[in-house]
This record gives structure tokens, C-alpha cells and sequence, in this order.
């Protein structure tokens, strides 16, 4: 009797312990081969549109008909969205995450704040392209423009910052606030001299984040500022036809007569890619330097 | 008669009570400004509601809302505005998105919250959010030159468009959210927990079946739930390999259409003031409807006064 329970003992915890293995090795295969799916799929967006990519490209214009066209405006009005919008949507949505971290007080009005900067940022941004379709074409009657896009583009980066923020001021600790309360600062001058700058890196990192969604994002820009441009280059008119290089993607895919629209299509798909990238890498990279050199200067004190 | 001493000591005092003043005005005013960003967050969500589902109503004066949910005949030069394909669509394709895309990213999850050397976290946690940032249009860009293709040939289908390729490329671009929130869920339980486990002997395999997954549940309930609003309100990677074709495609292969795709398609050919227009506006304020009620669950998941 006593044998057998010790024999039915070993023999569960060697099968645990062999599940335990399996369990290890399914995890790592499919951890590891989703990585490589991912990374080879965009190795070949950037591999199939990086070497044909010319200064040209860039900065020159469309051509409907005959193959050879840029995609400057395009480009250019991408950039110009992104920054219109980040300019429209940073003060907002950086004062709403202040408000929720640092003065909501714990009721209703609070929890009603807070469901809608989460419903906000669950809104499906085709619903955001309609409202900015309806205010603006339909309402204020100025037709698909920059401005438009722009502003509809803020709205959907509003929740995102104002999450962001509030996360990255409550990981302020408390200490240093009321040291800068103790100074007989004000409440206005501790958030925006003391806390702000420790939460820095948290903000930042979350405005790459909003930045490159709203650098990628299409079906709002074609709702709201249209599929072209106003076909030249450096237009800086708020009311000229605001269609981005993501929209373009999508129409020299989907409609284009062109007759290289698949190199077209595979150049901008590979400088989307790479100014994602740069986005992000251009606000982290700061980050790492610091974490290293503070690595740096923490190690010989510590050995 | 007062001296002058006294004259600048009063005038002294008053301008340091201006000063005491305009710091406690910029003060309030910062708080002001503060609470109206906030509550323009609610006034936006507030309009947007208001808008969509005005206009989106107006659809019901020409159709019924019988015609219009289980109707599946979608012919707008016909007048025959039934919606059902999309609806169905659109649950559909969350459905098969969330099963392909659900285990995959808890594998991950699970793989870089507890089994993945430091140096290895370090490098596939930025790497995550820096696939959250890709544009979703490149997501249907590649779906669109590569999936495609490849469904063709490995199924002998014509079109290759349909079900299949649209999940497919969701479950791409969902996945880095989902891994994310749950690597998050499973990085903030309690490692007392987990070390209690061991000390009764469980293996790894054990201690995360059955005590760090229970623990983390409503977090990975809440990431997987955003993972479905970003499904079901994704447009372009969809539109571009989904095959837009008022049609029902269970078979997975069928070129389809769901509400976002349609949207995106029809939108810019109609008149704003008819029945056809109030039609999308309405399967918008569905996709909107859907989306909040999602998120009021979430919120009912998390425990109390977080």
C-alpha cells in the first residue's frame, strides 16, 4: 500500500515535471517564431522598398498617368497633419492627465472623466473620420481640408495623452512634492517646475506613442482631408485637400492607374515603416543614453 | 505727515500682496484650465455620440429597423438597405481574430514575464511597442502582397480575399496590445504568490496555471477586451484584403464585408442627406455602441476605487 502511493507519488511528479519541460519548450517555439514572423515580414517591407527609394521620391509629385511620380506632398502633408494635430491635442490632453493624477477628487465627476477618456480611446477611428466629416464638410462647410484632418486626428490622440500623463505623474513619488509644497510653492508651481519634469520620460515616451499612430492613421485622414493634395509641393494652406502618405498607400493600391503604382505602393509602405521607426527611436534613444550613463556612474560606487 | 520709510514699507507691502495675489490667481487658473481640458475629453465623447447617432437615426425613417438589423440584402440603388451581412460580419471576424490571436499572446506574455532572461525582457518589451506604433494600412499593405498570394496558392481559391486573410492580419496587429497589457497583468502579481507555490513544490508549469494566471485574470480579461475594440474598429488593413462584397463569408475564403470596410467604401460616393448616407451613420453609431459597451465592461471588471 505504502509503496504504491509512493509509486503514484513519483510517477505524478515526473509527469509534472516533464509538462513542466514541454510546457517551456511550446512557450519558447512559439514566442521565437513569432518574432521571426514579424520581423521577417518587415525586413521585406523595408528589404522590397529601401534600395529603389531616391531623394526624388521624396520630394517631387504625383504623377497620375505616367510612372516616375513622388509622393512630396504627400509627404510633406503628413508631417504637417501630425504636427497641426500634436500642436492642437498636447496642452489638452497633457491637462486632463494633470487634472486626473493630481486634483480629481474621488467622486462621480472623476469616475465620469475617466469613462470617457477610456471610451474615447476605444473609439473606432472611422467613427472619429465621420464626426470630422460631419462637422466640417457638413456643418462648417469648408470641404476636406488639412485643417479638418488635423483637428479630428487631435481628438483621437486626446485620450491616449491624457492616460499617458496621469500614469506618468502618479509614479512621481509623493516626497518630492511636498518638498516643493514645504518651499511654500504653490500647487500650479510643484506640478509644473517639479512634477512635470520628473515625469518627463513617462510623457515623452507616451507622445512617440501618439505621434506614430497618428503619423500611420488613414481612414481618418480620408474622411476627413481627403485621398489628394493640393498638387504642389510646400503648401502650408489650411484649407487645401490634407490626403497623407498612408492614404496615398492606399489608393495607389486600390484605385491608381499608374503604371508603377506597386513600386509606389512598396516605397511608401518602407518609409512609413522606417519614419515609424525613427519616431520612435529618436525619443527613446535620449531615455537609454540616460539609463546608461546613471548605470555607469552607479556601478564603481557600488563594488 | 509719513515718513518716507513708511511710505515704502506700505507701498512694499502692497505690492507683495499684488504678488500674493496673481500667484494664487495663476494658481486656480492652472487648476481651471486643467479641469476644462478634462471635462473637453467628456464634451468630445459627448458630441461625437450626439452626432453619429443623430444622423444615423434619421435611417429609420425610411427603414425599418427590422429590415434594417436581419435583412441581408444590402442593394442601395435598390432602396434595400439590410445590414445583417456586416453585422455579422464584424462579430465574426472579432471572433476569429480573439482565438487565433488570444493564445499566441499569452504564450508571449507568459514567455517574457517569466521565463525570459532580463537582457531578453529588455530587448522584446520595446520592441512590442514599437509593432504597437506600425501603421495599419502596412498591415493591410502586407496582407494584401504577401498573405494573399499565399492563400491563393496553399488553397487553390480564386480570389483569396475573405475572412481568413482579414483575422490574419488583425491577429497581427492586435497581438503586441494584447502581449503588452497581459505581460503587465502578469508582471504585477504579487511574487510572494508565486514563491509560495514553489515552496509547496509545484513545478513553473503549475505555479503559472494555477496561481499566476487566476491572479492576473481581470488584466488579462481587460487586454484581450481592447484587443477586441481595436479589432472591430480597425478600416484599412481590413478594406484592403476582406474583398468588400455585400455578401455572408463563413467559409472563410468568400471575398465579404463588415461594417468598417463598407463604411470606408461607400462613404464618399453618397449625398450626405439620404437614406443611403444615414445608413452607414448608423452602422457607425453601431461600431461606436459596440465599442462603449466594451469599455464599460472593462471598468466593471476592475476592482472597486482604482
Amino acid at each position: 500500500m505504502r509503496e504504491s502511493l509512493f509509486h503514484s507519488h513519483r510517477k505524478a511528479i515526473a509527469s509534472a515535471i516533464y509538462t513542466n519541460r514541454l510546457f517551456h519548450i511550446f512557450v519558447g517555439i512559439i514566442t521565437v517564431s513569432t518574432f521571426i514572423l514579424i520581423i521577417g515580414l518587415l525586413y521585406t517591407i523595408l528589404g522590397k522598398g529601401l534600395p529603389k527609394l531616391s531623394l526624388d521620391f521624396l520630394f517631387t509629385l504625383p504623377n497620375e498617368l505616367e510612372a516616375g511620380g513622388g509622393v512630396g506632398p504627400f509627404l510633406f502633408n503628413s508631417f504637417y497633419v501630425l504636427i497641426l494635430s500634436l500642436i492642437l491635442s498636447l496642452p489638452i490632453g497633457i491637462g486632463a492627465g494633470i487634472f486626473l493624477a493630481e486634483y480629481a477628487p474621488n467622486n462621480r465627476f472623476t469616475e465620469f472623466v475617466r469613462t470617457s477618456v477610456e471610451s474615447l480611446a476605444s473609439v473606432p477611428s472611422i467613427v472619429f473620420g465621420l464626426f470630422g466629416y460631419v462637422l466640417f464638410v457638413e456643418y462648417v462647410g469648408i470641404g476636406l481640408t488639412i485643417i479638418g484632418a488635423a483637428v479630428t486626428l487631435a481628438l483621437l490622440n486626446l485620450p491616449v495623452l491624457a492616460r499617458v500623463t496621469e500614469e506618468a505623474i502618479q509614479a512621481v513619488p509623493q516626497d518630492i512634492r511636498e518638498a516643493s509644497l514645504a518651499l511654500g510653492a504653490t500647487k500650479s508651481q510643484t506640478i509644473l517646475k517639479v512634477v512635470l519634469p520628473a515625469a518627463l520620460n513617462g510623457i515623452l515616451t507616451g507622445i512617440s506613442l501618439v505621434a506614430c499612430r497618428a503619423f500611420g492613421e488613414s481612414a481618418i485622414i480620408i474622411l476627413a482631408g481627403g485621398t489628394s493634395t493640393s498638387g504642389f509641393m510646400w503648401d502650408f494652406n489650411l484649407l487645401s485637400q490634407g490626403g497623407t502618405l498612408p492614404v496615398h498607400l492606399w489608393y495607389v493600391q486600390s484605385e491608381a492607374l499608374v503604371p508603377d503604382a506597386t513600386e509606389i505602393a512598396q516605397k511608401s509602405a518602407a518609409i512609413l515603416v522606417l519614419i515609424v521607426l525613427i519616431i520612435s527611436f529618436t525619443v527613446r534613444f535620449p531615455l537609454w543614453i540616460q539609463a546608461l550613463i546613471t548605470k555607469i556612474k552607479a556601478t564603481p560606487r557600488k563594488s | 505727515m509719513a515718513l518716507p520709510a513708511e511710505h515704502v514699507r506700505i507701498q512694499h507691502e502692497q505690492t507683495k500682496t499684488k504678488q500674493w495675489r496673481i500667484k494664487y490667481m495663476k494658481n486656480n487658473a492652472f487648476r481651471y484650465a486643467c479641469l476644462a481640458s478634462a471635462l473637453s475629453l467628456g464634451v468630445a465623447l459627448f458630441s461625437i455620440v450626439v452626432f453619429i447617432s443623430q444622423t444615423g437615426f434619421l435611417v429609420f425613417k425610411d427603414v425599418s429597423w427590422k429590415e434594417f438589423f436581419f435583412s441581408a440584402t444590402w442593394e442601395p440603388f435598390e432602396e434595400k438597405y439590410g445590414a445583417a451581412v456586416f453585422i455579422a460580419g464584424t462579430l465574426y471576424l472579432t471572433f476569429l481574430t480573439l482565438i487565433m490571436c488570444t493564445p499566441i499572446a499569452l504564450a508571449i506574455a507568459i514567455f517574457v514575464a517569466e521565463m525570459a532572461p532580463n537582457w531578453l525582457k529588455n530587448v522584446m518589451r520595446p520592441m512590442l511597442d514599437l509593432l504597437v506604433g506600425i501603421p495599419s494600412i502596412v498591415y493591410g499593405f502586407l496582407g494584401l502582397t504577401i498573405l494573399i498570394p499565399f492563400i491563393r496558392e496553399t488553397t487553390g481559391t480564386l480570389v483569396g480575399d475573405g475572412f481568413l486573410a482579414a483575422a490574419l492580419v488583425l491577429t497581427m496587429m492586435v497581438l503586441p496590445t494584447v502581449t503588452r497589457i497581459s505581460d503587465d497583468a502578469i508582471c504585477a502579481v504579487p511574487q510572494h504568490l508565486r514563491e509560495a507555490g514553489y515552496a509547496l513544490g509545484s513545478t513553473k508549469l503549475q505555479v503559472i496555471t494555477r496561481i499566476v494566471l487566476p491572479a492576473a485574470r481581470p488584466g488579462i480579461l481587460t487586454a484581450i477586451i481592447l484587443g477586441m475594440t481595436r479589432a472591430i474598429g480597425e478600416t484599412m488593413a481590413v478594406v484592403m484584403v476582406i474583398g468588400n462584397t455585400a455578401q455572408f463569408g463563413w467559409d472563410l475564403l468568400t471575398p465579404t464585408s463588415v461594417l468598417t470596410s463598407n463604411i470606408v467604401m461607400q462613404i464618399t460616393n453618397v449625398q450626405f442627406d439620404s437614406t443611403w448616407n444615414y445608413a452607414l451613420y448608423m452602422m457607425a453609431f453601431l461600431l461606436l455602441f459596440i465599442s462603449l459597451v466594451l469599455i464599460i465592461i472593462i471598468r466593471q471588471l476592475r476592482p472597486k476605487g482604482e
